[in-house]
C-alpha cells in the first residue's frame, strides 16, 4: 500500500498550486519602485583588441540614466573562481583575471562591453545601439587543439600559451597503467567527443539590484541556485561589501541544471549599479542573450583506451581529455573536467589501473561549466562506449562483458580516490533486463526491419559521486569553499514549524519532500511544515543546490537540527509528565511514558517552551529552535543500468527512441513520485545531448546555434514514455537518511545507452560504424552509415 | 501611444501601449498578470501561451493593440469559481506534470487549447500538439499524462508513478 504522508509517500506537491495558478514568484514577477532597467552591449566578435568606446552620443538619448563601461569597475574585483586545480607539475592552474565589463579586448561573443541603464529596457536598448566601440579583430581561437598547437593566438595576453591546466590522476599510477597496456590481451581505444550543450532552464536568468541609502544596505534579486555562494563570491570578491550589509534572494526559479549556480557579471553589476545611480536597476536576459552568457556545459575530447586480459577482465583504463573552459575561468569550471570526472572513471568496474589526463583549454567562446552531472556524463560517456566496442571486437555479450567486471564488494576503493560505500549492480541490472523485455527484443527487431527501419538495443551503467562534498577533502583537491548545509527547524509555541534550509528548490519539489522527512520524524501532519529556502536574511550560511546534495546533505542538516528539536522537547516533556527523560517516547506527535498511559501532546510541549510557567528553566532555556550543520564524511554513490531501444530510418539516418528503461539506485526515497519526475527530466536531457542538442561555433567564434531556432531542445515529440524503477535500493551508509540524491542520474546515464543502440542497429545492417559522435543528428548517422 | 481596452479573465482592463509592446508584455507589466511567462525571443518555447478569443496564441508574438476588443484568458483565470484547481491544473498536479513551473502556465494553456478541440487525443496527438511549448524539467511524460488524465482517460498503464 502507498502511505499517506511521510518518508516514502508520494505526497502531491504543494508548490504546484502557486505554479498552476501563475501565483508564483520568480525574479522577473519582480518590480520595486523607481527601477531603471539595463541593456548590456555585448561583444558581436570573438577575440579583438578594444580600442575605445565612446559613451557621448548614447548618453544624450532620451531616458538614459547612466552608462558604464569597463572603466567605471577600475579597483573593483573581477569575477572570482571557486576552485583551483593543480597541475601535473604541481603548479597552480592559470587564473586569468575576469572582469565585470570588459577591458582592454574581448574574448567571447557575447562578453559585456557596457551597461546601460535607462528609465525603459527599449530606451536602454536604443542607446546602446548608439554607442560608438572601436575594436581591433584579432584572430580566434575556437577548437582546442588548434589553441593548443600554436601560442600566436592567445585568449590572455599575458599567459605564454592557451592552456590553463594539464592534470594528470594519478600521475602515480601511470607507469603501471602503461606497462599493462603493454601486457594486455587486448586494447579498444576509442575518440570521441562529448558536445558543447548550453543547459537552457526556462526561465532566463534575472537580476534585480536594490540599494538602501539610509542603512547602506544592498539586496539582490537573482536566479540563483545558491545565494549564500553568490552573497559570499560578489560581496567578498568583487564588490566589496560585507555580508552583513548584503542580502541575496533567490526566489522561485524556474529551473538551474548548474547554469544558475554561478557568479555572473549581470548580479554584480545590478548591485553596484542599485547603489550608483541610487535606484532599483533591473536586468532580464533575452534567450538569446541566454545563449551567450549563460556558462554552457560539456565540450570534452577525449580518447580512451581499455585494456583486457585473456578472460575478457579489464586490466587498465587510460584517457586523455580536451576540456574546453571558454574564455575565462567560470565559479566552479576547473573541477569538472578533474575532480567530477577523473575521480569517476572506475565506473562499476573493478579495473585495478587507471590514469586520466586532462588539458584544460581557453578558447574564444562562453565559459565552460557544470551542467547536470557535471564532469559525470562525461566519464560514464566514455567508459560506457569503450566498453561496448570493446564487447563488440571481442564478440561477447555486452551485458555479460560488464557483469563480468562489475564491482560486487563494498565498500570499495577504487584506483581514482574515493570509495563506494555500497551498490548491487548486479541487481539493477537484473531489473533492467526483466524492465527492458530483452527476450523480446529480437521480435521487436523483426517488426522494425519489416517496415524498412533498423533497430538497435543499447545498454549501460553508470555510477555517479553526489552528496557533494566533505569539506575537508575538497579543500585537499582545491575547492575554495565548504560544502555542507546548514538548517534551521524554528518550531511555533502552538506546534507548527519552519524549516529554514540552505538548499535550493528550483524544480526539485524541496518544500514538499523536506516536509515529509520533519513529518515523519516527529510524527505530525506535513501541513504544520512550511520550507523556507532563497534568502540570505531568513535561512543560515547554506551552499545551495546542485550535484544531487539537496536530501543527502541538506537533509541530514534538518535531520540534525530535528533531532536537537525532538531531544529538547523530550526533556520538557519528561518534566510536564514528571519522568525520567530516558523513558519518554515520541510516537505520532505525542510523548509517553514507556510502559504507560500517560501521555503529552507535541503542542502542549511546544507551547510550555514559549510559555515556560511549568519548565524546567534550571536545566534549559525556553524556546524551541536549533540549528545544524552538517558535513558530508563522503560522497554518495547511485547508480544504475539503462537501456535504450532505438529505430533508425537508413533512408534519412533519423533515430527514433522506441523504449527507454532506466534502472537505478538512489538508496532510500523520501517521494517516489519526485523521484520519478527527477529521472525523467534527466533522462529527456540525456537523449537531448544524444539526438539533438549542439552548442556550436564557427572558426571565428561566432556562436551559430544562439536561439531555440538553432540549437535543437527536446520537444514532447522527440521523447518516448519511460519505464522508471528505483527498487534496487542500497542504502548510503553515511548519512541519517540513507539516501543518495536522484537528480543528474538520468542525465548521465543516458547518452551512452543511445549511442551504444544506434551503434546495434547499424552494425545489425552490416554497417561498420564503431562510433558516431553526439548529437545523433539525421545527417550524422546518414553520413555514418554511407561514409 | 495607443489606448487598448479587453477584457482579461472576465473583466474589463484598459491601458496605454506603444505601439511595438506586445501583449506579453501589457499583461506582465501594466496589468501585473505575472503567470504568463517570456522564455525566448523567438515564439518557441511557449511559456506565454494565451487565449485570445478561444484561441491559444502565443502573447509574445502578438501586440497589445492587436488584442484591442478582445476577450484574453490568462492562467490566473484558469481555476474553479471557488479558487480550486480546474480539471486540467489538477491533473498537472496530481500526475506531477510540472517541476519548476515556468513553462507550466504556457502548458496549461495549450492543453485546454488541445482538449477543446480534441476532447480524447491519443499519446501521439498530446505530443505533437505540444511541439511549441517547451518544458525542460519534466521530459514531458507526465505532462502528456497529466492532459491524457484530464481528458478523462485511463492512464494507469502509462509507466510509473
Amino acid at each position: 500500500m502507498p502511505k499517506d504522508g511521510g518518508i516514502g509517500a508520494s505526497s502531491k506537491r504543494r508548490e504546484d498550486v502557486r505554479f498552476l495558478t501563475g501565483a508564483g514568484n520568480y525574479t522577473d514577477d519582480i518590480n520595486i519602485h523607481g527601477q531603471a532597467h539595463v541593456f548590456f552591449l555585448r561583444s558581436d566578435i570573438a577575440h579583438g583588441t578594444l580600442n575605445a568606446i565612446d559613451t557621448t552620443a548614447a548618453s544624450a538619448l532620451p531616458g538614459v540614466v547612466r552608462i558604464f563601461t569597463g572603466a567605471d569597475f577600475e579597483g573593483v574585483g573581477g569575477m572570482p573562481c571557486g576552485w583551483q586545480v593543480t597541475d601535473k607539475h604541481g603548479q597552480p592552474m592559470k587564473e586569468p583575471a575576469h572582469p565585470v565589463l570588459a577591458t582592454g579586448k574581448v574574448r567571447h561573443v557575447g562578453e559585456p562591453i557596457a551597461a546601460v541603464v535607462a528609465e525603459t529596457l527599449e530606451q536602454a536598448r536604443d542607446a546602446a545601439e548608439a554607442i560608438d566601440v572601436d575594436i581591433t579583430d584579432l584572430p580566434a581561437v575556437v577548437d582546442m587543439k588548434a589553441a593548443l598547437a600554436s601560442s600566436d593566438t592567445r585568449v590572455h595576453d599575458e599567459l605564454e600559451d592557451n592552456l590553463c591546466y594539464d592534470w594528470g590522476f594519478v600521475e602515480e599510477n601511470k607507469a603501471a597503467a602503461d606497462a599493462a597496456f603493454e601486457a594486455a590481451a587486448h586494447v579498444t581505444t576509442l575518440e570521441l567527443v562529448n558536445n558543447r550543450l548550453v543547459a537552457n532552464p526556462m526561465e532566463p536568468r534575472v537580476a534585480v539590484g536594490d540599494y538602501a541609502r539610509s542603512t547602506d544596505e544592498h539586496t539582490l534579486y537573482t536566479t540563483s541556485q545558491n545565494p549564500h555562494v553568490i552573497r559570499l563570491l560578489m560581496g567578498a570578491f568583487v564588490l566589496g561589501i560585507p555580508e552583513h550589509k548584503l542580502r541575496v534572494v533567490a526566489p522561485d526559479v524556474g529551473g538551474g541544471f548548474g547554469t544558475k549556480i554561478f557568479h555572473y557579471q549581470e548580479e554584480a553589476f545590478c548591485t553596484f549599479a542599485a547603489k550608483a545611480c541610487n535606484r532599483p536597476v533591473k536586468w532580464t536576459s533575452s534567450r538569446s542573450e541566454a545563449f551567450m552568457s549563460d556558462a554552457h556545459g560539456r565540450d570534452h575530447v577525449t580518447k580512451i583506451e581499455l585494456a583486457l586480459d585473456s578472460d575478457n577482465n579489464f586490466t587498465a583504463l587510460r584517457t586523455e581529455t580536451h576540456a574546453n573552459m571558454g574564455a575565462y575561468l567560470s565559479t566552479f569550471a576547473p573541477s569538472v573536467p578533474t575532480w567530477l570526472h577523473g575521480t569517476l572513471m572506475a565506473g562499476n568496474y573493478k579495473t585495478p589501473l587507471i590514469y586520466v589526463n586532462v588539458k584544460a583549454v581557453f578558447t574564444n567562446t562562453v565559459p565552460v561549466d557544470a551542467y547536470r552531472g557535471a564532469g559525470r556524463p562525461e566519464a560514464t560517456f566514455q567508459l560506457e562506449r569503450v566498453v561496448d566496442k570493446a564487447a563488440r571486437e571481442l564478440g561477447v555479450d555486452p551485458i555479460a562483458l560488464r557483469r563480468q567486471n562489475f564491482i560486487t564488494e563494498f565498500p570499495y576503493a577504487t584506483p581514482v580516490a574515493v570509495e563506494y560505500d555500497t551498490g548491487d549492480y548486479h541487481a539493477t541490472m537484473d531489473k533492467l533486463e526483466e524492465m527492458g523485455d530483452f527476450a523480446g527484443f529480437a521480435a521487436r527487431r523483426a517488426e522494425s526491419e519489416a517496415k524498412g527501419k533498423l533497430r538497435g538495443l543499447g545498454v549501460n551503467c553508470y555510477i555517479e559521486a553526489c552528496g557533494i562534498a566533505p569539506s575537508n577533502l575538497v579543500g585537499q583537491l582545491g575547492a575554495r569553499a565548504g560544502l555542507y548545509e546548514s538548517a534551521t527547524v524554528r518550531v511555533n509555541a502552538t506546534g507548527g514549524l519552519v524549516v529554514m534550509t540552505g538548499s535550493h528548490s528550483h524544480g526539485q519539489g524541496h518544500e514538499t519532500s523536506f516536509a515529509q522527512v520533519v513529518a515523519e520524524m516527529i510524527g505530525i501532519d506535513e501541513s504544520m511544515i512550511e520550507i523556507v529556502h532563497g534568502d540570505t536574511s531568513k535561512v543560515p550560511m547554506g551552499m545551495g543546490t546542485y550535484g544531487s546534495r539537496s536530501i543527502a546533505v541538506g537533509g541530514s542538516a534538518m535531520v540534525r537540527a530535528t533531532e536537537k528539536i525532538i531531544a529538547k522537547a523530550k526533556k520538557i516533556a519528561s518534566h510536564l509528565l514528571e519522568a525520567s527523560e530516558t523513558d519518554i517516547e515520541l510516537k505520532d506527535g505525542a510523548f509517553s511514558v514507556a510502559g504507560t498511559d500517560k501521555s503529552v501532546a507535541w503542542g502542549d510541549v511546544t507551547l510550555a517552551a514559549y510559555v515556560p510557567h511549568n519548565y524546567p528553566l534550571e536545566d534549559i532555556e525556553p524556546g524551541l529552535e536549533e540549528t545544524a550543520f552538517y558535513d558530508p564524511s563522503n560522497f554518495t554513490y547511485p547508480s544504475g543500468a539503462y537501456a535504450c531501444e532505438v529505430e533508425v530510418d537508413p533512408d534519412t539516418g533519423k533515430v527514433s527512441i522506441e523504449r527507454f528503461a532506466a534502472a537505478d539506485d538512489f538508496g532510500n526515497i523520501i517521494n517516489p513520485m519526485i523521484v520519478t519526475g527527477q529521472v525523467h527530466g534527466g533522462l529527456a536531457q540525456g537523449i537531448g545531448q544524444a539526438l539533438l542538442e549542439n552548442c556550436a561555433y564557427d572558426e571565428n567564434g561566432q556562436l551559430l546555434s544562439a536561439s531555440y531556432m538553432d540549437y535543437a531542445m527536446p520537444r514532447a515529440d522527440d521523447l518516448p514514455m519511460f519505464a522508471v524503477d528505483h527498487s534496487c535500493q542500497t542504502p548510503c551508509t553515511h548519512n541519517p537518511l540513507g539516501v543518495k540524491g536522484c537528480g543528474e542520474a538520468g542525465a548521465i546515464g543516458s547518452p551512452p545507452a543511445v549511442v551504444n543502440a544506434v551503434v546495434d542497429a547499424l552494425q545489425s545492417a552490416g554497417k561498420a560504424v564503431t562510433h558516431v559522435d553526439m548529437p545523433l543528428s539525421p545527417d550524422r548517422v546518414w553520413a555514418a552509415m554511407n561514409g | 501611444m495607443t489606448q487598448v481596452t479587453m477584457t482579461v479573465n472576465g473583466k474589463a482592463a484598459s491601458g496605454e501601449v506603444e505601439g511595438r509592446t506586445l501583449l506579453s508584455s501589457f499583461l506582465r507589466d501594466q496589468l501585473k498578470l505575472t503567470g504568463t511567462h517570456v522564455g525566448c525571443d523567438t515564439s518557441q518555447c511557449g511559456a506565454c501561451v494565451v487565449h485570445v478569443d478561444g484561441v491559444a496564441v502565443k502573447a509574445c508574438t502578438m501586440l497589445a493593440a492587436e488584442a484591442d476588443g478582445a476577450d484574453v484568458a490568462t492562467i490566473e483565470g484558469q481555476a474553479n469559481a471557488d479558487g480550486s484547481l480546474n480539471v486540467i491544473q489538477q491533473a498537472f498536479q496530481d500526475h506531477h506534470g510540472l517541476q519548476c513551473g515556468f513553462c507550466t502556465p504556457g502548458m496549461v494553456m495549450s492543453a485546454a487549447a488541445l482538449l477543446k478541440e480534441n476532447p480524447k487525443p491519443s499519446e501521439a496527438e498530446v505530443r505533437d500538439y505540444l511541439e511549441g511549448n517547451i518544458c525542460r524539467c519534466t521530459g514531458y511524460h507526465n505532462i502528456v499524462k497529466a492532459i491524457m488524465a484530464a481528458s478523462g482517460q485511463d492512464v494507469g498503464a502509462i509507466a510509473a508513478e
